[in-house]
């Protein structure tokens, strides 16, 4: 567009969803909170090689079951691994394992989501009944099965936990999506000729953006959870590799968790830290995006 | 007439079946209801709510999927096109809806909207759909600045504005205005029909005007067809019809009227009671359990549509006593 329309229509502030969405989340202290709690636990995990000098892994047999102190802050474990290091790489892999697995299961269930309130009566009934199914195994040993057979290490865990948490979305994009079909702005765009992925991916994706989001941050946590009792076990990310989970499995030992407190209370803290401030960050979402709010 | 109807619609019937797998009565929302529209002119639907107005309007764009009967567009059977020819169609024929709070979309702007149909038909390149998409929105009256704006920023008549701008920015042919009036508030409903009317006049668009408010619709109607539990009970030029109602329904319709000169009384005929469902529609004449005229033979036989004036055809089967004057 040239300078001369540009002039002559002044263009004028002009508040979209997105914006007012973010203005109704900043009022809303508990998800600033979280915000503000989850924002440095992403910059520390994401950034320590440069800021920290010891690696996860690195051995330091001077110092078995170190308390915290100067040197290594949060004290060492049984083998002489430094504890800050490895809780900052085991959040690494546990949020990576979290928001990839995620990620996964919102494409699953938005697509399975998406077939059934698109495809007619028989495909909906046909591919709800596998989701009611896919929803009645019960988690933990559907958990068991898959992970034994998946095996252990960060692709298998996020597999595991991916093809676990879909089927509650699927049900909840579904239920939008058939109010949006009926809804007039979308029968509009199928009498101006619109086909079937113009209707699910301009209409129905933006207008799911609010499910979407909030079964993210929600599921974040979930998964977060998931991983770290999965690792409890032994199934989920297998040692030297560290997560937060694994970190825990050390507190089974009697000596450790009465005598080396600070090799398990870290990485309890850290994840309990973690889960809460997603947690208050999707409730903040949810009230944020929530259509009603509008009209207060 | 010799010239072939833009719209000509031949036994059009839909009738909404139960869910799979669940019970219930068919629902028999229009029953073989045949109509023409010639180039350029006005025919308005009217009728109680659920006598199929919306269902009609629907289907003959086949947003609703028509389970018998033919609609010729142009000499274009729209029921036996595949979904591809279809869509090709579209840009044709459009829409205005009744709600303006729920036709358009909360999370796209006012230039969005508008260009959306044209993206979808593949006109390109984008300056091309700016252009005409602002143009559509000076054609209904709105200021330049609006294209940038969210819905929720206008009114109601504003709102209505832009759903007919969307319609227009396609340059149909053909415009079912599915009540564009009746969720407004008076004062501004005048307005939109006058808009109406005027586009309709310039661009010499074929529309099909449904409403349930009869001053409305003999303001902007060149014919009139009024529909009982999805069956056309009369046909006829908008004039005729409102100073020779032959029907028994549209009498009592028309007495329903509010009278604008005070001290003038109309004699006014209460119906009775509700719409009969369609799920279990009345045996013969469907008007018959409301109307005033009855007689047993009207249970018996479902009444045809008979010529009775000039392009005024009635279904009555009391047709004749009616014209000589021996009932009313």
């Amino acid at each position: 567009m040239s300078a001369a329309t540009r002039v002559a229509t002044p263009r004028k502030t002009s508040k979209g969803p997105w914006l007012r969405a973010w203005e109704r989340f900043r009022s809303n202290g508990a998800a600033l909170a979280g915000l503000a709690i989850l924002v440095p636990i992403l910059i520390a995990v994401s950034s320590y090689p440069l800021w920290w000098p010891y690696a996860p892994n690195d051995i330091d047999l001077r110092a078995l079951n170190q308390a915290p102190g100067a040197v290594h802050w949060f004290g060492t474990d049984g083998v002489g691994r430094d504890i800050l290091a490895r809780l900052l790489q085991g959040g690494r892999i546990s949020l990576t394992v979290a928001i990839v697995s995620v990620a996964i299961s919102i494409v699953i269930g938005f697509l399975v989501g998406a077939i059934a309130s698109f495809g007619g009566k028989v495909v909906d009934n046909g591919v709800m009944r596998l989701v009611d199914l896919a929803m009645t195994l019960p988690p933990v040993i559907f958990l068991l099965v898959l992970a034994s057979i998946a095996g252990t290490g960060v692709m298998p865990t996020i597999v595991v936990i991916s093809l676990l948490s879909w089927p509650v979305l699927s049900r909840m994009v579904r239920a939008r999506l058939m109010e949006l079909r009926e809804r007039d702005f979308v029968v509009a765009a199928r009498g101006m000729g619109a086909s079937m992925p113009h209707l699910l991916f301009r209409h129905g994706l933006p207008n799911c953006i609010d499910i979407l989001v909030v079964y993210a941050t929600l599921q974040i946590a979930n998964a977060i959870l998931l991983e770290a009792g999965l690792s409890f076990l032994g199934l989920g990310i297998a040692p030297p590799e560290a997560s937060w989970g694994n970190m825990l499995n050390a507190a089974r030992s009697t000596i450790v968790l009465e005598q080396y407190v600070w090799q398990w209370m870290f990485p309890g803290g850290a994840l309990v830290l973690t889960v809460l401030a997603i947690n208050f960050l999707g409730d903040g979402l949810r009230d944020a995006f929530d259509p009603r709010s509008d009209l207060n | 007439m010799t010239e072939q109807p833009f719209l000509s619609v031949t036994g059009l019937t839909k009738h909404f079946k139960p869910a799979a797998f669940s019970r219930g009565p068919v629902v028999r929302a229009i029953e073989d209801v045949s109509f023409e529209v010639p180039r350029g002119k006005v025919v308005g639907l009217v009728g109680e709510s659920g006598s199929g107005k919306t269902t009609i309007g629907r289907s003959v764009l086949r947003l609703v999927e028509p389970t018998a009967g033919t609609v010729l567009v142009d000499g274009v059977d729209m029921t036996k096109l595949s979904a591809r020819e279809l869509r090709q169609q579209r840009s044709r024929m459009q829409y205005i809806f009744q709600d303006p709070f729920a036709s358009l979309s909360p999370r796209m702007t006012i230039g969005q909207i508008l260009m959306e149909g044209l993206e979808i038909q593949g006109v390109e390149p984008r300056e091309t759909r700016v252009a005409r998409a602002k143009a559509a929105l000076a054609a209904v009256e709105l200021p330049a600045d609006a294209f940038d704006r969210y819905a929720h920023e206008f009114s109601g008549g504003q709102r209505q504005r832009i759903g007919i701008a969307r319609a227009l920015a396609l340059e149909p042919e053909l415009i079912v205005a599915d009540e564009p009036v009746s969720a407004l508030d008076v004062s501004i409903q005048a307005q939109i029909i006058n808009l109406l009317r005027d586009l309709q006049l310039r661009l010499g668009l074929t529309m099909l005007f449904i409403s349930h408010d009869l001053a409305v619709v003999e303001y902007i109607c060149d014919t009139v067809i009024v529909l009982y539990l999805g069956r056309i009970m009369e046909i006829a030029p908008a004039e005729t019809l409102y100073a020779n109602p032959r029907h028994p329904y549209t009498r009592a319709l028309l007495s329903a009227i509010p009278e604008p000169i005070p001290g003038r009384t109309s004699q006014r005929q209460v119906l009775v009671g509700d719409i009969p469902s369609p799920a279990n529609p009345p045996s013969g004449c469907v008007f018959r359990t409301r109307c005033p005229l009855a007689i047993e033979a009207c249970a018996g036989a479902v009444p045809g549509l008979e010529t009775v004036g000039t392009e005024h055809r009635s279904a009555c089967i009391r047709n004749a006593e009616i014209a000589a004057g021996a009932i009313s």
